[in-house]
C-alpha cells in the first residue's frame, strides 16, 4: 500500500532514533515507575503542529506496527498520520478498544477512559495507555496521589484536564487488574498515572 | 535492523545493533515493561527472542538490560551475589561489547545491576534499576503444571492452593520450609516469585528505592516491582516469615548481617563462610573491618580478579 | 581450590575458549573440513539445523555444524540466535506444494496414484551395512542415477486432490487472506493454541521430542491409527508481496519435505465418517521428522473430532512447551551454573531438620554429641 506521503512535508524524527528513543524511554519507565513526577524530555524532535514534543518523543519511543494508535479527532489527520506512518509504522484505528495507544489533544471532547481498552482478566497488560496532553503539569488545583512508586504520598496539579477527570481516573483504579494507564503531556514534559495509582479527592 | 552509530572494532559484533537487539524488539520489550510497572507484580507475556546465550542462563535479563541500557549507564552484574562468578562475568563483558557502557563491581555506583538469585547488601537507591534473571516466573508452578491453570489463579485471585501447600509444609515440618524463591504478594494483589533468591533477600523487595524488574526469557514474560511497592513474604500468624541467619561471621571482613556462603575446605568437615555479596566484603575490608581468617588465599583470588 | 575455580573470571574463559577452537580443529595433520564440503557431504545434518534453526540457509547451517563440531542443538541455537537479529519483512504468500519440483514422492495408501511414486534417493531400502569403500581415500564418484523417460506431471497432484472427487478425506482449509499467520518468533505461546501456532512450534520443534511422541502415539497411548498418505520432498518456489508493488514476486526456492498423514475418524452426529489429516512440513529432507510432526499434529487435534485425551501426546501445553530443544537445553544446562547460594539456603534448612528429627527420636546421644 502506497501512502503517497510527500516525505518533504513530514517533519523529522529523532537525530539519532537508537539513542534518542533509549533515552525517551528510561524517562518514561522513571516516570511509570514513580507517578506523579515530572519527566523533562527537552531534546525531543519538533513533531507536526497539534501534538507536543513530549507526545511526539513517546510515539517514536514506542509505537510500531504492532501498536494500533487511537489519533484524536482534534489534531490535523492528514498531516499527523502522515508522520506516525512514516516514522513508527503504526496503523491507526478508530475503535477506542483496539487502541494500544491513544493521542489525546483535546480531553475536553475525547472519549472518556472507560471507553478505551480496559485488559482482560488474564492478560490485564492488552490495555490501551493513553497520551493526554494538556495545558501544564503543574500550577491547578491539587491532587493527592498514593500507590506503588510513591512514597507516601505525592501532590499533583495539572491544568487542562476535564472536570470529572479525576473521578474517572479512580473509577479506573477502583477496577484493577483491568484499567488504562495514562501518560499526561505538556510540551516537553511528562507525568504518568498508571492505573495502580490512587487519587484522593477532595471533599470526596 | 543492521544499523548502528559507533562502529565496532570487533568483527562479529558489527554486524548487530546497539545493544544486540534491533530497535522494534526494544519496543516490545519496553512497552511490556511500562505494562509491568502498571500491574506490579503481574507477569507480562511479551515475545522473547533468542539470544547468543543460552535459555536459562540468563536471556531475560540479558533482553531487560539490553532495551534500557544507554552511553550514560553504569553496568554491573553478579550471580550468587559475586561480580566474578563465570556467568557474570560473561554477561557483563557481553554488554561492555554490545553497548559500549561502563561496568563496575561498585553496587553504588551502577545504575543497572543485572542479577542472578540475590540482592545486594548495600540498599539500593533511586535511579538504579535491579534486572533479575528469573528461570521460572510463575510461583505456581511447582503446584500447578498447566500455565493455563495458574494464569486463571492470578486472574481471579485465587491463590488458596499456595497456602495449602505452605500449611501442609509447616505440618510435615513444624516451620516452612522455603528457603529460595519464597513466594511474595505485591500490594496485596499479585502473587510473584521473586526468583530464586534465598529468602533473606525477600525483605529487601519491600518499600525499595529502586526499580526491579525481572525477566524470564525461556519462559517469555516480564514483571516489576516499583519503588516504594509493598511486597509482603508469605506466612501465617502462629509461623510468621523469618529470614536466614547464621551463628558464623564472615570468615574474611568479619560481617554478621550478611547473606554467606559456606565453603569446604577439606574433606574432614573444616569450612569457613564468607560474604555470597563479593563487593560488600571487598568494601568492607577496604574499610578496615577484619574476619577471623582475613588474609585467606579467598581474599587474595579476589583482589586479583578484582585488578 | 575448586571454590577459586568457580569464581573464574575472564582469564578463564578466555582459555576455555582457546581450548574450544583447538579441539574443534582436532588434529592439524588432518586437513581441515571446509563449509562447502559440510554443505554437499553433510546435507541431512544441514537440513535438520535449517528445519529447526527455522532459517533457510544451508551455507549458514554448514557453518554452524562446523562451529559446533557437529552438535546438531548446539547448531541449531547457533542459526536461531543469528536468524533472531534479521529484520523481518513481512509474510510470504502460501507455497504451493502441489506445484513442487519433485524428487521424491510416496504414498503408503495406494498401490499406485496419479504421478506415481518416485522414490527419490532414500536410505529406505538400503541393507545397513557400512560400506567400508567410502572410507577409502579417492573413491571414484558414484554412477549416475537412470533417469526416468516418463515425464513428471506438472503440477503433482497431491493426496487431497485424489481423494477431492469422493469427500472421503477433509478438505484443505485456508485460512482467509487477511489473516496473519501467528508468529511464535515475535509473539509468546498462546492456549488454547491455533493451528498455525501448533504447525510452527512442530516444524521447529526437537527431532527426537518429535518422533518420541509420535511413537507413542503408535503404541497406543493416544493412538490416532495413522496411515502415510503422502510424503513429498522436492523444490518450491517462495512469493511475496512487496508492499510498494502490490503484486507477487518470486523471491527463492526452498527444498521441503510434507508429509500427509491420514486417519480414520467413524463420524459423529453431524459428520459422515471420513478421514481425518495430520500435516507435516520441514525445510529440506527431514521425512523422520515431518512424519513425527504429521502424527503429532493429528493427535493434538482431537478435540476437534471429539477423541478422548489421556495421553502426553495429546496434551497441547505439554507437548508445544516442550518441544524446542533450544529453550530445552538450555534450561537443562543452566543447571552448571553455580547454585550456591541457594544451596546454602537448604542446606541450612536440612541441617535444621536433621538436628530437630535426631532430637526427637534420641534426645540424650544429641544432648552428649
Amino acid at each position: 500500500m502506497s501512502l503517497g506521503i510527500d516525505l518533504t512535508q513530514i517533519e523529522s524524527g529523532f537525530s539519532d532514533p537508537v539513542f534518542g528513543s533509549q533515552s525517551v524511554f528510561r524517562a518514561v519507565m522513571d516516570a511509570v515507575a514513580r507517578p506523579g513526577t515530572i519527566a523533562d524530555l527537552g531534546f525531543a524532535p519538533e513533531p507536526p503542529e497539534g501534538l507536543g514534543r513530549a507526545a511526539g518523543a513517546v510515539a517514536l519511543t514506542l509505537f510500531d506496527f504492532e501498536t494500533p494508535v487511537w489519533l484524536d479527532p482534534s489534531v490535523d489527520q492528514a498531516r499527523a498520520q502522515a508522520w506516525l506512518r512514516f516514522h513508527c509504522g503504526c496503523p491507526i484505528t478508530a475503535d477506542p478498544q483496539q487502541a494500544a495507544f491513544a493521542v489525546i489533544c483535546a480531553p475536553e471532547s475525547a472519549p472518556a477512559l472507560g471507553a478505551f481498552n480496559i485488559g482482560d482478566a488474564k492478560y490485564p497488560d492488552r490495555s490501551t495507555t493513553l497520551i493526554i496532553e494538556v495545558v501544564a503539569l503543574t500550577g491547578g488545583a491539587a491532587i493527592t496521589l498514593r500507590g506503588p512508586g510513591i512514597k507516601g504520598e505525592t501532590g499533583v496539579s495539572p491544568v487542562g484536564l476535564p472536570a470529572d477527570f479525576w473521578h474517572q481516573f479512580a473509577e479506573n483504579g477502583a477496577q484493577f487488574q483491568f484499567g488504562v494507564d495514562v501518560l499526561l503531556v505538556a510540551g516537553d514534559r511528562l507525568m504518568a498515572l498508571p492505573r495502580s495509582t490512587r487519587v484522593q479527592i477532595e471533599g470526596v | 535492523m543492521i544499523s548502528t552509530s559507533t562502529p565496532r572494532s570487533n568483527e562479529t559484533e558489527r554486524y548487530y545493533n546497539y545493544a544486540y537487539l534491533d530497535e522494534q524488539t526494544k519496543r516490545m520489550i519496553r512497552r511490556a515493561i511500562l505494562k509491568a510497572l502498571a500491574i506490579p507484580g503481574y507477569q507480562v507475556p511479551f515475545g522473547s527472542r533468542e539470544m547468543p546465550v543460552p535459555y536459562g542462563w540468563g536471556t531475560g535479563g540479558i533482553q531487560l538490560t539490553a532495551a534500557i541500557i544507554g552511553p550514560d549507564d553504569v553496568y554491573k552484574c553478579i550471580d550468587q551475589g559475586a561480580d566474578d562468578t563465570t556467568n557474570a562475568v560473561s554477561i557483563r563483558q557481553f554488554f561492555a561489547k554490545v553497548a559500549d557502557v561502563a561496568t563496575t563491581e561498585d553496587t553504588a555506583e551502577a545504575t543497572i545491576i543485572q542479577t542472578r538469585h540475590r540482592i545486594p547488601e548495600q540498599t539500593l537507591k533511586a535511579g538504579q534499576v535491579l534486572v533479575f534473571q528469573v528461570p521460572q516466573p510463575e510461583p505456581l508452578r511447582g503446584l500447578e503444571a498447566r500455565e493455563t491453570e495458574t494464569r486463571a489463579m492470578h486472574a481471579y485471585e485465587e491463590y488458596g492452593l499456595q497456602y495449602v501447600s505452605l500449611y501442609e509444609n509447616v505440618s510435615a515440618y513444624g516451620r516452612i520450609a522455603a528457603t529460595a524463591g519464597y513466594p511474595v504478594m505485591v500490594e496485596e494483589r499479585y502473587l510473584m516469585s521473586p526468583s530464586p533468591i534465598p529468602k533473606f533477600d525477600n525483605p529487601k523487595m519491600d518499600d525499595n528505592e529502586a526499580i526491579l524488574l525481572f525477566g524470564a526469557g525461556r519462559e517469555k514474560r516480564i514483571y516489576a516491582v516499583p519503588p516504594h511497592t509493598q511486597v509482603r513474604s508469605l506466612d501465617f500468624e502462629d509461623y510468621p516469615f523469618e529470614v536466614q541467619t547464621w551463628e558464623e561471621s564472615c570468615a574474611l571482613c568479619g560481617a554478621d548481617d550478611a547473606y554467606l556462603d559456606e565453603v569446604v575446605l577439606d574433606d574432614v568437615g573444616t569450612k569457613m563462610f564468607v560474604c555470597s555479596d563479593s563487593h560488600h566484603c571487598g568494601q568492607r575490608r577496604a574499610e578496615g573491618h577484619v574476619g577471623p581468617m582475613a588474609g585467606h588465599q579467598l581474599a587474595q583470588g579476589e583482589a586479583e580478579a578484582a585488578l | 581450590m575448586a571454590y577459586v575455580s568457580v569464581k573464574g573470571g575472564e582469564k578463564a574463559i578466555t582459555n576455555a575458549h582457546s581450548w574450544l577452537a583447538e579441539a574443534r580443529r582436532g588434529d592439524p595433520r588432518v586437513p581441515e573440513i571446509d563449509v562447502a564440503q559440510i554443505r554437499e557431504q553433510m546435507s541431512l545434518a544441514v537440513d535438520r539445523v535449517m528445519a529447526e534453526g527455522s532459517c533457510y540457509d544451508p551455507d549458514l547451517a554448514a557453518l554452524a555444524i562446523k562451529q559446533a563440531r557437529g552438535d546438531l542443538p548446539e547448531a541449531i541455537f547457533l542459526v536461531r540466535a543469528y536468524r533472531t537479529t534479521l529484520p523481518r519483512f513481512g509474510a510470504s504468500e502460501p507455497v504451493e506444494t502441489e506445484e513442487m519440483a519433485v524428487l521424491r514422492r510416496i504414498s503408503a495408501a495406494f498401490k499406485d496414484i496419479p504421478g506415481g511414486q518416485i522414490l527419490g534417493p532414500t536410505f529406505d531400502y538400503t541393507h545397513r551395512l557400512l560400506d567400508f569403500a567410502l572410507a577409502a581415500e579417492g573413491a571414484s564418484l558414484p554412477a549416475a542415477a537412470a533417469l526416468s523417460e516418463t515425464p513428471q506431471p506438472y503440477p503433482m497432484p497431491t493426496i487431497g486432490s485424489v481423494f477431492a472427487h469422493e469427500d472421503l478425506l477433509e478438505r484443505d482449509e485456508r485460512p482467509e487472506a487477511e489473516d496473519a499467520p501467528f508468529d511464535l518468533t515475535r509473539e509468546p505461546m498462546a492456549f488454547p493454541a491455533g493451528r498455525d501456532q501448533r504447525l510452527q512450534a512442530l516444524a521447529r520443534g526437537d527431532e527426537g521430542f518429535l518422533l518420541s511422541l509420535a511413537y507413542s502415539s503408535q503404541r497406543g497411548w493416544g493412538s490416532t491409527h495413522p496411515l502415510c498418505g503422502e510424503i513429498r520432498f522436492g523444490d518450491v518456489t517462495v512469493e511475496f508481496v512487496p508492499e510498494e508493488l502490490g503484486f507477487p514476486i518470486e523471491i527463492g526456492e526452498l527444498s521441503v519435505t510434507e508429509c500427509q498423514m491420514l486417519s480414520g475418524f467413524s463420524g459423529s452426529a453431524e459428520r459422515a465418517p471420513q478421514y481425518t489429516r495430520g500435516y507435516g512440513l520441514t525445510f529440506g529432507h527431514c521425512e523422520r521428522k515431518a512424519m513425527s510432526m504429521a502424527i503429532v499434529d493429528r493427535a493434538l487435534r482431537h478435540r476437534e473430532v471429539g477423541e478422548q485425551a489421556d495421553a502426553p501426546v495429546q496434551d497441547e501445553e505439554f507437548v508445544l512447551y516442550h518441544s524446542d530443544n533450544v529453550e530445552a537445553s538450555g534450561f537443562v544446562q543452566h543447571l552448571k551454573l553455580p547454585h550456591y547460594v541457594d544451596f546454602q539456603a537448604d542446606l541450612q534448612l536440612i541441617r535444621r531438620l536433621r538436628r530437630e528429627h535426631f532430637e526427637r527420636n534420641n534426645p540424650i546421644k544429641v544432648a552428649a554429641e
